[in-house]
């Protein structure tokens, strides 16, 4: 696919000429702003920007933190309170940073739903989803690895807790975990290692951005009605599209703007909200806190860990089947990577035609219980293992599965859409009045 | 003004006489009405000093303040005492010097001393590190609404020691004090239900009660009454864990407001720019 025609950067000068010949980064960077975007795209569309901001955010404010920052058991939680009282402006860019994580799982999270719903995910732009969850799993590594670095007790006690994880794999487990900790327990190395990776991976997730970026650039935008932009020429495009910059580009940063507004309220007046006390004792290997709960945005995943125990008859099974090298232990690190793994593959396992949840009466319906079984999932995640939150929990995991493994194959061959417009511009004049008309015209009822 | 409300794990049970009863062992947490709390609220430079007065003599004795370097105590958005006043103080810590290895009277650039026994918690960090509304583990309104409550958790602690031993427990424990805002501690059998849950609010705590009204005499006048003092040092512990706490708030209110400027001029911007493309929404 060639993408959608437009106008290409025309060199005029001399000096424009020159340089285009041995690197063409101006058109590069012009095609890229006046990309044609979808005009009818609704306030859902605004993450792209937010998580871009997030991403730049985290850098620029992890970068200076590290200058102060000492990835040493002795000397990191002290170094921490360096940065809070000494350090100039040192509160408000460990604050940014700590609550700047959670904007943008906030973000990733809106972004991910909206895929889910407006199908943006399907072909063809499997490409764009299987990278995007490729950056949610790197996002996912890397705020792990740095909430460990502040070394408190929720540090240290959820390090070893997920390490854990990986010590589940049967036969080769031990090994694998002793491999990530380098050494027996969470230590100076784990701290060390973690340290490193967590600087090193926000470049990854850069990288990984420009592919994402690249290959929806190529595809083109999906929007609100899952219709694709005619390509026929530059004129039939343009009737259904408008370019990136100055259009998108002034309405994402207005909805960026009034989300930094809600951001800085947070950190500046209650940037502890999220976090948890725990953290501000320093890491103690002798004393394990009562409860040890993840940071929320690993709530739901959590949730489906812990839900999977060994007298769920779905456990029993897949322990005898196997032998008992699946024991409950593994069947729920299983569980919970299988989670990610089955929102990877929506884009093979929906077998609907039609792609915006607009104009699918039923799967409306499935996918505003994903949403609700979403959020039961991240709340009991930090409930304690116990009736009635163990329930709760096996139920909603199991939605999860059945959401993207049995609903959404199922949807496609019963569910009778409705008809979706023939193009976007129709679907846009639809709704909104031409603008010279506009001022004459009575108002809608 | 002091509004005594107690928060259970599961609920907060109804008011009598100024004090609640709290279900089934679950700690009671005053709710104190801060000077530092809210977004607008600001430290009072005077109960600073009032706090760090109970700290210096009575909380040291035990409980360190590592984290806090001396010379804090007359930066802005704190206790803002002189420092020739700091540099008196600090002299009578004794500190081992960093270089030379020998001891010495502390300089405002030390750090005040860790822990003099084993068991009593550095209190540099407590106010952040404790919770007092509804716990990290339930729905978080109340949190939303009050911060998480750390400050009233250590006024509650202070101030909930009782003159008598519960009924269950007429003895007491050796070695140990009754104390309705300790959720952590240990309860005796006989104050545990069939069902092994504690029939009383809060447990026992190893901490003997500091306080007792004029134990320390305060140079403005302000009666050292228990409540007055648990509140002063609570006030100073608040600004010992978070010392940038007036700094911080008045750069998020700087940022809120310049983001509501920026957002109604971006909004304007976006609707001039889209009046040619978009028309009025007719459906």
């Amino acid at each position: 696919m060639a993408g959608i025609p437009h106008d290409h950067y025309e060199p005029k000068t001399g000096g424009e000429k020159w340089l285009h010949k041995r690197l063409p980064i101006v058109g590069l960077m012009y095609d890229t702003l006046m990309l044609p975007t979808p005009k009818n795209l609704n306030w859902m569309w605004i993450w792209g920007i937010v998580l871009t901001f997030c991403l730049a955010l985290q850098i620029v404010t992890g970068i200076v933190l590290v200058m102060h920052y000492t990835p040493h058991v002795d000397h990191a939680f002290a170094s921490v309170e360096h940065i809070m009282r000494n350090v100039n402006g040192g509160h408000m860019l460990r604050y940014l940073h700590q609550n700047g994580a959670s904007l943008f799982f906030i973000a990733v999270y809106l972004h991910i739903f909206r895929g889910l719903y407006y199908g943006s995910y399907k072909a063809p732009r499997e490409v764009t989803w299987i990278i995007g969850m490729l950056i949610y799993l790197a996002m996912m590594a890397t705020a792990f690895m740095g909430y460990v670095l502040p070394w408190g007790q929720m540090s240290f006690w959820g390090a070893t807790v997920i390490t854990g994880l990986f010590g589940a794999i049967p036969g080769i487990g031990e090994p694998i975990q002793t491999w990530l900790l380098g050494g027996p327990a969470v230590d100076n190395a784990t701290l060390n290692r973690f340290f490193s990776l967590h600087y090193l991976l926000p470049f990854v997730i850069a990288a990984l951005v420009a592919v994402h970026i690249w290959a929806f650039h190529t595809t083109g935008n999906n929007n609100p009605t899952g219709v694709e932009v005619r390509r026929g020429s530059k004129e039939e495009a343009e009737r259904d599209t408008l370019p990136f910059w100055p259009y998108f580009v002034m309405k994402d940063l207005f909805a960026l703007a009034v989300i930094l507004a809600v951001f800085f309220a947070i950190v500046g007046f209650m940037p502890n909200y999220l976090g948890h006390p725990d953290n501000y004792l320093e890491a103690n290997p002798l004393s394990t806190p009562a409860h040890i709960v993840p940071e929320w945005y690993f709530l739901p995943f959590y949730a489906i860990l812990r839900a999977f125990t060994g007298d769920v008859w779905v456990v029993i099974a897949a322990e005898w089947v196997t032998f008992g090298i699946v024991d409950a232990k593994f069947f729920g690190v299983l569980a919970m990577f299988g989670a990610i793994a089955v929102m990877a593959l929506a884009p093979w396992l929906d077998t609907s035609s039609v792609r915006s949840g607009r104009y699918r009466p039923m799967f409306k319906w499935w996918f505003a219980l994903l949403v609700v079984d979403f959020m039961v999932l991240m709340w009991v995640g930090a409930m304690p293992a116990e009736e009635p939150y163990a329930t709760i929990s096996l139920i909603a995991s199991a939605y999860w599965f059945a959401y993207f493994l049995i609903i959404l194959p199922l949807l496609g061959v019963i569910e009778k859409p409705l008809p979706q417009p023939a193009t976007i511009e129709e679907d846009f004049n639809a709704h909104y009045a031409t603008p010279s008309a506009s001022a004459a015209m009575q108002p809608a009822e | 003004m002091i509004r005594n409300i107690a928060l259970t794990a599961t609920a907060a049970l109804a008011l009598s006489a100024g004090a609640a009863l709290a279900a089934g062992g679950a700690a009671e947490i005053t709710d104190y009405a801060f000077a530092h709390e809210g977004p607008f609220g600001k430290f009072d430079q005077n109960q600073l000093q009032r706090g760090l007065q109970v700290y210096t003599e009575v909380c040291a004795a035990c409980h360190g303040l590592q984290y806090v370097p001396i010379r804090s105590l007359s930066d802005p958005g704190g206790p803002e005492m002189p420092e020739d006043q700091i540099r008196a103080y600090a002299t009578q810590f004794s500190v081992t010097d960093a270089e030379t290895g020998e001891s010495r009277d502390g300089v405002p650039t030390d750090h005040f001393p860790m822990s003099g026994m084993e068991g009593a918690p550095d209190l540099s960090l407590m106010t952040k590190a404790r919770a007092g509304f509804n716990g990290p583990y339930g729905t978080g309104i109340s949190q939303f609404f009050k911060g998480i409550g750390g400050a009233e958790y250590t006024y509650s602690i202070l101030t909930h020691y009782t003159e008598e031993e519960p009924a269950c427990a007429p003895d007491g424990v050796d070695g140990f004090y009754y104390n309705s805002a300790f959720p952590n501690g240990g309860v005796p059998d006989s104050c545990k239900d069939e069902n092994g849950v504690s029939t009383v609010p809060g447990s026992w705590i190893a901490m003997p009660n500091p306080l007792s009204d004029d134990l320390v005499t305060y140079a403005d006048g302000t009666p050292a009454t228990v409540s007055n003092m648990s509140a002063d040092v609570t006030s100073f512990l608040v600004w010992a864990a978070e010392p940038k706490m007036m700094a911080r708030k008045e750069a998020g209110f700087k940022a809120v407001i310049f983001l509501i400027v920026l957002s109604t001029l971006l909004y304007l911007t976006n609707k001039k720019l889209w009046a040619n493309v978009k028309g009025k929404k007719i459906a």
